[in-house]
């Protein structure tokens, strides 16, 4: 328990990106290189992390990435902007909702055309439960990965109320392929309003039961307090978005920022942390999940009538010129740069995507800290390997 | 087209069923039968969207009064106008012709010589408050004769402002690193690298990402076909033919 606190002590805020620096040696040893993953239960996906070691004190890690590469950019060249849409959904598959929505509204902004109210409404009801069912399983694992196993069930059981509904929107219950350019495939089915309030009272209860497990569990605290410290200048100067620059004290969410779908219509507060640590991580999606909750909640009550479809052509050829789109993710910012040349295909498709961003901070987070703790920073980034490597 | 390929298969199993052990040259038709499905799927492309093209314009020529209305109100919105701000300003006169700035879609970007682009970035962070780095890539245009264009993508959290920069370089031309401006940009340039072969002056550990270190080719360029890959790396390391 000390060793513990002794790692957080020593690291509070590295800010120097030098590689270099010799550090003062922690124990009588040798320098030690040992190799993380690829394949290893806490790298979540085929992450390969090299370890420098002193003792088990790490001076520095790096990332080798690329093993679940698809070449996802270069597909997306050689489809049809329509065909093209359920592959986004395969890049982050925990939350193919969001990846949706932010291809289809980058696509809508290059052909100058809105969604209707009621599949903005749509969009956003679905991609606030996505981003719920998404930070379960980040919670779940992460808790699984320090050592705290009941948390995945109980996490793993309610996220299946969500995938339920997915299934019964769209009849799939990942890679959902939910959207449509121009707006939504589906009409929402019978009972679909009283499916999510059904949902939403079930589910308020059960975040109070994870964070009876967690936010004041001793073992919790002593894992992730101090732990993996990033300050704001850091993140921010790192490209660091979502829930990891939010605990670090930086009240910035695309959603409040450059509100898209229909984000301006409902009331919500973003979740900031004071110290930037993996604790501040842990409370920021616990609450962001509540908030989630009330924009759910606000979108089904005042969910519009009227058409799901806005006015897009049959054959999609969006006029020549490039555009960039951004959504907040659950992991952070997703960014769309599409380059059209005037024909049916997409000319260039850049997928700015949060993970593999994120994960850049890692070295600087974990510099300093035990090799237990490796795998908590792994899990508090709330990486995907699937979009890291695209 | 896919019945198109089926139609010769048939034939061979009314033959003979006995044929397909003794004979090679039943081992060679599915070889050539995929071969000719890719033959057969590289013209669909045009001709689907040609197939569906009489469908979209019958419908449109009955409504055409439906139609017209729309087609004067499509140039009006995607065409690049002049951005006017005081932050071009004060660059336009500070740089003149090396700098365009252009808004598309409500989206501004600048168009700078390559020479500018260190100082223009470094400008953007210290003095407009540009501290966020969000994206950094490239489009390849192989017909051009600076094949490149290298965009920077830039968010500011005071402004709450997004502005690209991009500039057109040619193949094997280089171009500086933005490491020391944003950190960030460690791996963006080096996935820039790794997908088009770019190389940025000053960075620090400059080499491929998300493809093997080995690896021969940089997939994002157009004259790399998409089921192109490094057969030497394959047979080498994975000890297989082919990949595919």
């Amino acid at each position: 328990m000390s060793l513990f606190k002794n790692a957080g002590e020593n690291d509070v805020a590295p800010s120097n990106f030098d590689l270099q620096t010799p550090e003062k040696p922690y124990l009588d040893s040798n320098e030690l290189i040992i190799n993380m993953g690829p394949q290893h239960p806490a790298t979540h996906g085929v992450l390969r992390v090299i370890l420098k070691l002193d003792g088990e004190k790490v001076l520095g890690t790096e990332c080798v990435i690329g093993y679940l590469h698809r070449g996802v950019e270069k597909i997306a060249e050689n489809r049809t902007y329509t065909m093209f849409n359920p592959y986004v959904d395969r890049m982050d598959y925990v939350a193919a909702v969001s990846n949706g929505l932010g291809y289809c509204e980058a696509v809508e902004k290059l052909l100058n055309v809105e969604a209707p109210p009621r599949a903005k409404y749509i969009r956003v009801i679905l991609t606030e439960l996505n981003r719920i069912a998404s930070h379960q399983l980040w919670l779940g694992t992460h808790a699984l990965d320090i050592g705290a196993m009941t948390p995945l069930f109980y996490t793993f059981r309610d996220r299946e109320e969500i995938l339920k509904i997915f299934e019964r929107y769209c009849g799939a219950r990942l890679t959902t392929h939910a959207f449509r350019i121009g707006g939504c495939q589906y009409e929402t089915y019978a009972g679909f309003e009283k499916e999510v309030k059904n949902f939403l009272t079930f589910f308020a209860p059960k975040i109070d039961e994870y964070e009876a497990l967690l936010t004041t569990n001793r073992i919790w605290l002593e894992r992730t307090k101090n732990v993996g410290v990033i300050s704001a200048a850091d993140a921010i100067a790192l490209g660091v978005t979502g829930p990891v620059l939010r605990a670090s004290g930086v009240q910035w969410d695309l959603r409040k920022a450059q509100p898209y779908a229909a984000y301006s219509d409902f009331d919500f507060e973003i979740p900031i942390g004071e110290n930037g640590d993996t604790y501040d991580r842990y409370m920021v999606r616990m609450v962001e999940m509540r908030q989630s909750m009330r924009i759910i909640e606000q979108a089904v009550n005042g969910i519009p009538e009227g058409p799901i479809m806005g006015k897009v052509p049959k054959v999609i050829k969006p006029p020549v010129g490039e555009i960039y789109h951004s959504i907040e993710a659950p992991k952070g910012e997703l960014g769309y740069f599409i380059v059209s040349d005037g024909s049916t295909q997409p000319y260039r498709i850049r997928v700015r995507p949060p993970s593999f961003v994120n994960l850049q901070a890692l070295d600087i987070m974990v510099r300093g800290l035990l090799v237990a703790d490796v795998v908590a920073v792994i899990g508090t980034l709330d990486i995907v390997l699937g979009e890291v490597d695209r | 087209m896919a019945e198109d390929v089926k139609t010769p298969a048939p034939p061979p199993p009314p033959e003979g069923e006995k044929k397909p052990t003794a004979e090679n040259s039943v081992s060679f038709t599915p070889g050539a039968a995929p071969n000719a499905a890719e033959k057969a799927a590289a013209p669909a492309g045009p001709q689907a969207p040609a197939a569906e093209k009489p469908a979209a314009t019958t419908p449109a020529k009955p409504a055409a009064p439906a139609a017209k209305p729309a087609a004067p109100a499509k140039p009006a919105g995607p065409v690049p106008m002049p951005w006017t701000s005081p932050l071009v300003e004060k660059y336009e006169s500070q740089y003149g012709s090396g700098l365009d700035a252009q808004s598309y879609l409500g989206q501004n970007y600048f168009s700078v010589y390559r020479s500018l682009v260190p100082d223009i970035l470094r400008l953007l962070r210290d003095d407009e408050q540009f501290d966020y780095c969000v994206d950094i890539t490239a489009v390849h245009y192989p017909k051009r004769e600076k094949q490149f264009d290298v965009v920077w993508i830039l968010y500011s959290f005071p402004r709450n402002e997004r502005v690209r920069v991009k500039t057109q370089i040619s193949d094997g031309a280089s171009i500086p690193s933005s490491v020391s401006i944003w950190p960030t940009a460690n791996w963006l340039e080096r996935e820039v690298y790794d997908m088009f072969g770019i190389t940025f002056d000053g960075h620090p550990d400059l080499k491929r990402i998300l493809l093997p270190d080995g690896w021969k080719g940089y997939p994002l360029r157009k004259d790399y076909g998409i089921l192109q890959q490094d057969q030497e790396w394959v047979q080498i390391n994975l000890g297989i033919e082919s990949g595919q």
